[in-house]
């Protein structure tokens, strides 16, 4: 008979959770999200020695205090749901503050293992630590692991059973001094008359959370009995004095045990330290990140290229293939001007998404991504943002949706939010294809770069000024606090840069690809309504609502054909070009020459078109990952109607410009 | 609150008055609520040795060492942050 054993895996960022959970479980796993937020949750399973043990991934935490998102969700998981053992993944080489995360786990009462990951990196320094002794002080196995090797993995789930099957648990607790004791103790004599209470939680470690003017834990007792004593009882004490003091008791126990278990090779300065002395100097650091930063950019994009032509031409022929090969006509016509045309629209990004993620993997696993935000942190903050939302700012000049889901490194939800609905008016590559065809048509050989440019800087000074009146009306503050560690750098290795990708990537196709599967059919049913009509045409319900927004547009010059090219624009911008090809009826060679001799076209309008389709609503992908990576239709709708509003006003102000300036629209 | 049993002569500064290569002592810290915790958790309590490593090429932020490792702080955050300066608390 297998027995079940359920474990929570948690640590501190960085200190190879994620290359241990992936040691650990193998391909048995299953992500999703926690209930009520954007926090991603990992689940595996193992089996072993006749146990099969489920292992929840809980999200990095440096403690279990209620600072973020993803510090409520370890401490709950652990609280309500009471895993039978918490392994905590230390980092060999940083224990003072690793261990401080151990003193709080303590304190749940929940038992633990410790994982003593990185033990390679410590050892190679030069460390000794004496395993059994720490063991010993903390009263929990510590098991030596290298996540990398996938050492240690079996004896990590030994000691997991062993202490699964050992009841009732040693309480290593620490002393706060007599002053926070006595405090304790007062604390813990009101909350033991709440029944209901101590039948859920460790009374103590209420006590030391409410001392320390925790709201999350003051907001759960509220309801009950001890409510009113327990508020006496803190308002006549400064709950702040005491956080610090029993911050500051827990590293001292930590100091008090390391010495007698580690002995530290001490050298004045490691590699390290040179690495970060030359990365973020005064004047090669901004160079240095510039050109890290471009350097990934073109590789996204050249080595991807094939592919995306591959991909491209693929989707092509199968669409074709489909439509002459399927009776009756109309499913033909549904999958594959619809449903595979829209999902090409998707796997197009496929190669851009998976390498530009590897590129950022392997410069997150080196440790210098948290260099790069350091070094550009002055500059964004001048803007309203933190210093980790450049580089999603830069990924957008490729493609918005990887650009979006590099938000997530973001720690500050509101800076994460404000990074994410700006990104779409940084121009994106697909949005090329319309810039070139009508700058191309309308400016002539020598104007059309000058144009170009200035519709990439329009992006840029759009998504400032948004991001300044955002910060000033719907997402007011200040960017939250700047408070990172700056990790040692390390050599990564290629599985766990390839996991970080796949995790990222797969999750790309998984949860935006629903969405834009939606929108695609969505489109195709414009299209292709009323049954009969040829698809895309003025006949068609699209062209009817061509004709039913024109006076919407029609201050900005533009036609019904052009609000058809625009309302297909949504399902990917560079449509906008192949669908003004199907309303001129001549394909996309000559479309220029059929766009130059339209009367109702002129250079002015042109350029308040190209205004428009940079600004106007996000691409129906980049909206899939908007609504995944906020978890809120709220914004996402949000994103849409700014977009389309400031578009308007945008393209209306240039294109009267340009008309003055050239006689007339 | 958490005073120190500093000498006479030490003078209470606060953190980003610190200049780089110098290492200092932490006596209390001023920021509250979440930042606090924040603040408390990676290490930046009485009585911790902290050391002022480099400086972000324009100024801000800035990198320490405490507790063995390295964080970085703006500017903004080490100002609430009080220090006295040397090799003894
Ligand atoms: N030398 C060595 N490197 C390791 C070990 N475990 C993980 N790493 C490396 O450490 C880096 C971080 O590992 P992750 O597994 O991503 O760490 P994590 O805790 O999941 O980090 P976050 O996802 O940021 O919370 C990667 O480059 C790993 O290759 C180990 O035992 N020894």
């Amino acid at each position: 008979m297998t027995k079940q054993i359920r474990i929570a895996l948690a640590g501190n960022p960085n200190v190879g959770k994620t290359t241990l959970f992936n040691a650990i479980t193998g391909a048995r796993q299953h992500v999703g999200n926690w209930p009520g937020v954007t926090v991603e949750k990992k689940t595996g399973r193992v089996s072993h020695n006749g146990y099969e043990i489920e292992v929840v991934d809980l999200p990095g935490t440096y403690s279990l205090t209620a600072y973020s998102a993803d510090e409520v969700v370890a401490r709950d998981f652990i609280l309500e749901e009471k895993p039978d053992v918490v392994v905590q993944v230390v980092d060999a080489t940083n224990m003072e503050r690793n261990l401080y995360l151990t003193t709080q786990l303590s304190e749940l009462r929940s038992p633990v293992v410790i994982a003593l990951n990185m033990a390679d990196m410590a050892e190679a320094r030069g460390d000794a630590i004496d395993r059994d002794r720490l063991s010993a002080f903390l009263e929990m196995p510590v098991v030596r692991t290298v996540g990398t090797r996938k050492d240690g993995i079996s004896s990590l789930l030994d000691a997991v059973i062993e202490e699964a099957e050992t009841s009732p648990h040693h309480e290593h607790t620490i002393g706060y001094g007599d002053d926070a004791e006595r405090m304790i103790a007062s604390l813990v004599g009101v909350l033991e008359t709440d029944q209901s209470l101590a039948a859920r939680y460790p009374l103590r470690w209420l006590a030391v959370k409410l001392l320390e003017g925790d709201e999350d834990v003051l907001a759960r007792i509220q309801e009950g009995p001890a409510a009113g004593r327990v508020q006496n009882i803190l308002s006549s004490i400064d709950t702040d004095g005491y956080e610090a003091t029993m911050a500051d008791k827990r590293y001292e126990a930590i100091a008090a045990i390391l010495p007698q278990v580690r002995t530290v090779n001490t050298r004045s300065m490691n590699s390290s330290d040179i690495i970060d002395r030359v990365v973020t100097d005064r004047y090669l650091g901004i160079p240095i990140f510039l050109a890290l930063m471009w350097g990934a950019f073109e590789l996204t994009f050249t080595v991807a290229s094939p592919f995306v032509t591959a991909i491209d031409t693929a989707i092509a022929w199968l669409a074709e293939a489909v439509a002459g090969s399927i009776e009756p006509a109309w499913l033909a016509s549904l999958l594959g001007d619809g449903i595979i045309g829209g999902v090409g629209a998707v796997l197009v990004f496929i190669p851009n998404i998976f390498i530009l993620f590897l590129i950022l993997s392997i410069l997150e696993d080196t440790g210098y991504l948290a260099r790069a935000a350091f070094v550009m942190d002055r500059p964004m903050h001048a803007l309203g943002l933190p210093g980790k939302s450049f580089i999603p700012m830069l990924i957008g000049f490729g493609c918005n949706v990887p650009a979006i889901m590099a938000t997530r490194t973001i720690e500050g939800e509101k800076d994460r939010l404000l990074t994410i609905l700006i990104n779409p008016f940084i121009s994106c590559s697909a949005r090329l294809p319309v810039y070139v065809l009508f700058a191309g048509a309308f400016f002539g050989q020598q104007a059309a770069g000058g144009v170009v440019f200035f519709l990439y800087v329009l992006g840029i000074v759009v998504a400032i000024a948004s991001a300044k009146l955002f910060r000033s009306t719907i997402l007011p503050g200040e960017s939250s606090p700047f408070i990172m560690e700056m990790p040692p750098y390390r050599i990564p290795t290629a599985l766990t840069s390839l996991i970080h990708m796949w995790d990222k990537g797969s999750m790309y196709i998984r949860k935006a690809g629903t969405i834009i599967l939606f929108g695609a059919v969505v489109v195709w049913v414009l299209a292709s309504f009323p049954y009969g009509v040829e698809y895309g045409s003025a006949e068609s319900l699209a062209g009817s609502l061509g004709h039913l927004i024109e006076p919407l547009v029609a201050p900005l010059g533009f036609d019904w054909k052009v609000s058809v090219a625009l309302i297909f624009g949504f399902l990917a911008k560079e449509i906008v070009v192949g669908s003004l090809g199907v309303l001129y009826g001549t394909g996309e060679e000559s479309l220029s020459s059929a766009l130059l001799a339209d009367p109702n076209l002129s250079a002015a309008t042109a350029l308040a078109l190209m205004v428009f389709v940079l600004i106007y609503t996000p691409c129906l992908a980049t909206l899939g990952v908007i609504k995944k990576e906020t978890g809120s239709w709220k914004w996402t709708g949000f994103s849409v109607a700014y977009g389309l509003i400031a578009a308007w006003i945008l393209a209306f102000i240039v294109g009267h410009l340009a008309g003055i300036f050239s006689g007339g629209m | 609150m958490e005073s120190s049993d500093s000498t006479e002569r030490t003078e209470i500064t606060t953190l980003d008055r610190i200049g780089p290569k110098c290492r200092c002592h932490v006596v209390g810290v001023r920021a509250s609520g979440a930042l606090r915790k924040r603040v408390l958790a990676m290490g930046m309590v009485p009585g911790v040795e902290v050391e002022t490593l480099q400086s972000a090429p324009l100024g801000d932020p800035t990198e320490y060492r405490v507790k063995g490792y390295c964080l970085s702080l703006r500017r903004a955050e080490a100002r609430l942050i009080e220090v006295v300066q040397g090799d003894e608390p």
